[in-house]
């Protein structure tokens, strides 16, 4: 028998609407109401204006180490408004514009980045999961919470997003697997941001694109412009009605850019060329989208001020608000709390002693 | 002699062994152009390439699996994993494999590699980069388990970690990281591993620790000359594992008392260890009950409450009092 080519039938496609420049390829623009328009925006920039923010207040010293989002508005906010709220979000660490946009108030990312565990903690009415460090551990997570969906019958779906760095780890490989195997609703969103710390994507893997991996599991995929808020939009429309409807999981790969350092911590320009940095600022998913919603009519300049002076104010009164709340947060004896339901005894012995010696300690501070 | 910081200490021993021996090969996540994001391998990829100073793909399984298999082969892979709290992701390959392969094999293979990581509190870091989990590694046959405490015992540890013909965990404080210089010399320095040191003579009590809670414990041991006049004997373990219980075990039995300090938890951490091979050898000459100065049962906080969670040389002052009362 001669050699054959195997005939795959999942399909792993590439979309763009909205290109660098702002032109619009008309066929395929989305038909999406225009106060969705406007809500898209303004998650984008709130995600922008708040990373700004952060990055100032981390600079001054007041709060800790912080992962910029910068760039990765449209691969977030274009994915993560399809979800309705009795769907999961399960995010890795660098979702600030997503989480915000599922509930998620600016006064806990402070409180958080400030170093309180009580800004990791997700109000009953949410359907969140909080950031996962372990990079990639978070995506069987979502197949797991997918499993137990179809168990209930329910048509709710998962979406769980991650780095490319990610797509190495095997958690992701398994995640994939299970998923395929067992036909899960979930919408794995990849937001390859080119790097992963100081290594390229193109030292993280051979594949040409990380879409392509989807075919090994049997997944749908996509690759769309993760700068192009529509065309992410529409992937992830197109995947949320197929995870609904009982069609199984899609790998959607988010091609955009990490503007800034992958944290604070972190100095890029060991490892990366400022040509490469401004090549992508041509590309900001921010403007492009605002020169369309401006050529369509739907904003205007004085919409966009008076849009982003709103977004300032709502930034600042987090501030405020968070650094209130945080003077009366932080009795290092809380730390003994949700470890168990019921506190073991040792613990408990533990927490006794703590509480002694911070007594005495305090006395002897007293007592100079 | 040269005052190094523990990262450029370390730094010169990875660099010297590379020149020695081209078997030594480093790999892990932004080792290379990077230099480590601790920069313990600043300039190892300009001085010996690619081919020796590899930046690995996003696994770290990936890269200890890997590791184990140049081993096999006669290379001496020196892997970093970034922060310790990422070593769960590598567990399997060094409990199944590594720790095994000379005892499964009946030493026809052996898995001379080293596996650096950061580890500990007190560098106001995010969740999973703070933790102090040695008694998992401590724990397994046939692994190594060794913890410097400042730049020049770092830098001989760590060759001789590399030239040992076992697998070596290596784990290096974070909080040590910068702390402070020491003389490091440049000619070539080893210290053997599993071996304990005297870093303080005393007759009157006898400290133990190894790691980040050398300095808070020789701290406290000042304070306790100064304010007391006690004499505390302080041990310093640099290796976990295998236990070398020869110097504080004859430390006890002079001084008849002592304290054990750790960042870990407390259950089931090196401390219970150490107090067992005390309770074994020095029980008659034991004239109080030993006291443990460690971290709690619980996740190290995040870094707003981390401080409180630390032992810090008020603790351990205090249980020595309390030791030294009884
Ligand atoms: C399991 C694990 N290994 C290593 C790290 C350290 N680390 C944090 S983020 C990161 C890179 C992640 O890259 P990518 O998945 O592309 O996400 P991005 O940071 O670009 O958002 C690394 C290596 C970690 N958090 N978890
Ligand atoms: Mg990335």
């Amino acid at each position: 028998m001669p050699r054959k080519n195997i005939n795959i039938s999942d399909k792993i496609e590439t979309l763009s609407i909205l290109d660098e420049h702002g032109k619009l390829d008309e066929d395929l623009e989305p038909d999406i109401p225009e106060d969705e328009l406007i809500k898209l925006l303004r998650g984008m920039l709130l995600g922008r204006k708040f990373d700004e923010r952060m990055l100032n207040l981390q600079r001054q010293g007041r709060i800790g180490t912080f992962a910029p989002i910068s760039g990765q508005e449209a691969a977030q906010i274009g994915a993560i408004a399809l979800l309705r709220s009795s769907d999961w979000m399960v995010p890795a660490f660098r979702e600030t514009a997503a989480e915000i946009w599922r509930g998620r108030s600016l006064e806990s990312v402070i409180i958080y980045n400030s170093g309180y565990c009580e800004g990791a903690q997700i109000p009953e009415n949410l359907n969140n999961l909080p950031i996962s460090v372990p990079v990639g551990s978070q995506i069987l997570h979502a197949v797991g919470l997918g499993w137990a969906m179809k168990y209930r019958k329910v048509d709710d779906v998962v979406m769980t997003i991650f780095g490319d760095g990610a797509t190495s780890e095997g958690d992701f490989h398994e995640a994939l697997n299970f998923a395929g195997v067992f036909q899960t609703p979930v919408i794995f969103v990849c937001q390859n941001n080119q790097w992963a710390i100081s290594i390229p994507v193109h030292k993280q893997t051979r594949s040409k694109t990380l879409v392509q991996k989807a075919l090994a599991y049997g997944l749908p995929g996509i690759q769309v412009d993760g700068n192009d808020v529509l065309a992410v939009y529409v992937a992830a429309q197109e995947a949320v009605a197929r995870a609904r409807a009982g069609g199984g999981p899609t790998l959607i790969e988010c091609v955009t850019y990490r503007m800034t350092m992958h944290t604070t911590a972190d100095d890029p320009t060991r490892y990366r060329s400022d040509e490469e940095v401004e090549m992508w600022r041509k590309r900001d998913p921010i403007e492009r989208f605002q020169k369309y919603l401006l050529s369509r009519g739907t904003l205007s300049r004085d919409k966009l001020e008076g849009l982003e002076a709103e977004i300032l104010t709502q930034i600042q009164t987090a501030i405020d608000q968070a650094e209130a709340e945080m003077t009366s947060l932080g009795d290092p004896v809380d730390m003994f709390d949700h470890s168990y339901e019921q506190m073991p005894a040792y613990l408990m012995e533990q927490k006794k002693a703590f509480l002694a010696e911070l007594d005495e300690s305090r006395e002897e501070a007293d007592n100079g | 002699m040269a005052k190094l910081t523990m990262v450029q200490a370390l730094n010169l021993a990875l660099q010297q062994e590379m020149r020695n021996d081209d078997n030594v090969i480093v790999l892990g996540e932004d080792v290379g152009l990077d230099g480590g994001v601790f920069r313990v391998t600043e300039g190892l990829i300009q001085e010996f390439g690619e081919e020796r100073v590899v930046d690995t793909p996003l696994a770290e399984s990936g890269i200890v699996g890997m590791s184990i298999g140049m081993s096999l082969y006669g290379l001496k892979p020196v892997c970093e994993i970034q922060f310790s709290g990422f070593t769960y992701q590598n567990f399997h390959q060094i409990e199944n494999h590594a720790a095994r392969f000379r005892w499964r094999t009946q030493g026809r293979y052996t898995v001379p590699m080293v596996l650096r990581s950061p580890y500990g509190g007190g560098v106001r870091a995010l969740e999973h980069h703070s933790e102090s989990r040695e008694a998992y590694w401590a724990h397994m046959p046939g692994i190594k388990m060794v913890i410097p405490s400042g730049p020049r015992n770092a830098r001989a540890l760590l060759v001789s970690a590399i030239r040992d013909p076992d697998p070596v965990i290596f784990f290096e404080s974070k909080a040590l990281y910068r702390a402070f210089r020491e003389e490091v010399p440049e000619k070539e320095e080893t210290l053997p591993l599993g071996k304990s040191q005297v870093v303080r003579e005393g007759k009157d009590l006898t400290l133990i620790a190894y790691g980040a809670m050398m300095r808070p414990t020789l701290e406290a041991a000042t304070e306790l000359q100064e304010k007391l006049g006690v004499e505390a004997e302080v041990i310093d373990l640099l290796t976990v594992s295998p236990l070398d219980d020869t110097l504080f075990v004859k430390s006890v039995l002079k001084t008849g008392r002592a304290v054990v300090i750790h960042e870990a938890p407390r259950s089931f951490g090196a401390g219970a260890e150490i107090v067992s091979r005390l309770m074994e050898k020095s029980f008659y000459y034991l004239e109080a009950p030993i006291e443990r100065v460690t971290g709690y049962d619980v996740v190290i906080p995040l870094y707003s409450r981390e401080k409180e969670y630390l032992p810090n040389a008020h603790r351990i002052t205090r249980a020595a009092k309390k030791v030294l009362a009884a």
